[in-house]
């Protein structure tokens, strides 16, 4: 590929996501009782009710390391999708396979671009 | 149905029939007899098989019988008649009996020679051009090969974002016997044991070079096309990737 070069003379290597951004903010809950089956899920970028439906069903994940190695690899992930937009701000609705762990609330979060509907 | 009643006249049934009416009562009347055998609850007659026979006289009705048929096996006994299963198994709708299987309906913007962003797997990122639409249903796609790498591949189409921009393939002819059977996992030759712990890694060189032969086949064309268009060839080659402060649902692909 044609890449760009700076003047440093360092190689800009390119980038390769595939995935938007997002936080895991909490989850869904009411003033005293939480629902930890369903995450809420910040994206960028996204900040109105009107921009959700491209992402609605978007597969997500959360990727984490841990200690030991397993199937080869220390990295992890915990797999979900987009399920619903919650308020009118942009937020979504995500449920995973299993519940996210509460450590990551704050952590990245990546929303896939598949399956897509374009 | 007659309803409620009027003092002064007299009422009639639908048949014409003058009928005797209380005064000073609302009384609905219905126009048939009513029931010899009413029911006391839902499904359970006041009388049974035997007496309602009786009562409504069917051996008067009865039809003679004909000349005799063939003799049935016992499975038509009268038990096998009245038999009510304990647990009710619930039919299938006549929709589900045959299921007819139709082909995957292709995205809108998917046409032969769509460029074709790779969104997962091997080629994340790659960008593609489209080829046909297999009978799986799934995509066949290539780099081509010597553009950007990506040799013909199948791909699902939900794994896939359909740009606008086309490569005009309409010269280039697909060898027919490229289909879902082409890429079908080569089973290894020996069979149990010995095959598992045989360097399966290796490739059959004969299948490698048939795929060679049809990579060939099918990019040179594609190729052609391609260099026909400026630029075209630096954009296949580059990935798809998305930057800071860059949203997919504000893009138009």
């Amino acid at each position: 590929a044609d890449t760009p070069q700076k003047k440093r003379g360092k190689k800009m290597t390119q980038g390769n996501r595939l995935h938007v951004q997002g936080v895991f903010l909490g989850y869904r809950r009411s003033n005293a009782n939480q629902y930890e089956n369903t995450a809420l899920i910040k994206v960028d970028g996204v900040r109105s009710r009107e921009d959700t439906p491209f992402y609605m069903g978007k597969r997500v994940a959360y990727v984490y390391k841990a200690k030991s190695k397993k199937n080869g690899s220390k990295v992890r992930v915990i797999w979900g999708r987009l399920v619903a937009a919650h308020g009118n701000s942009g937020t979504f609705r995500a449920r995973f396979r299993n519940n996210l762990p509460p450590k990551a609330m704050g952590s990245q979060v990546r929303v896939m671009l598949y399956p897509s509907r374009v | 149905r007659a309803g409620r009643v009027e003092r002064s006249g007299a009422v009639q049934n639908r048949s014409g029939q003058q009928l005797q009416c209380r005064e000073s009562r609302s009384v609905v009347k219905k126009d048939k007899m009513s029931s010899r055998n009413p029911m006391l609850i839902k499904g359970v007659r006041t009388y049974g098989r035997s007496k309602a026979y009786s009562r409504k006289q069917q051996w008067k009705h009865e039809k003679k019988e004909g000349p005799k048929k063939k003799e049935r096996t016992p499975k038509t006994s009268v038990l096998r008649q009245r038999y009510v299963p304990a647990e009710r198994v619930p039919k299938r709708l006549k929709s589900n009996l045959t299921i007819k299987k139709r082909k995957t309906v292709l995205k809108k913007g998917i046409q032969p020679g769509s460029v074709l962003i790779v969104l997962s797997g091997r080629f994340m990122g790659s960008r593609v051009v489209f080829l046909k639409q297999l009978d799986s249903g799934l995509l066949l796609v290539t780099g081509p090969y010597k553009v950007n790498g990506v040799p013909i591949r199948r791909i699902n189409q939900a794994y896939v974002i359909a740009t606008s921009t086309t490569v005009d393939i309409s010269g280039v002819k697909i060898p027919e016997h490229i289909d879902d059977k082409y890429f079908a996992r080569v089973k290894n030759a020996k069979e149990g044991e010995e095959g598992f712990f045989s360097n399966q890694e290796k490739i059959n060189p004969e299948w490698l070079a048939k795929r060679k032969e049809d990579q060939k086949a099918v990019d040179t064309g594609i190729v052609a096309a391609i260099e026909k268009v400026e630029l075209l060839d630096t954009y296949l080659k580059t990935k798809f990737t998305l930057k800071n402060g860059q949203a997919p649902h504000a893009m138009k692909f």
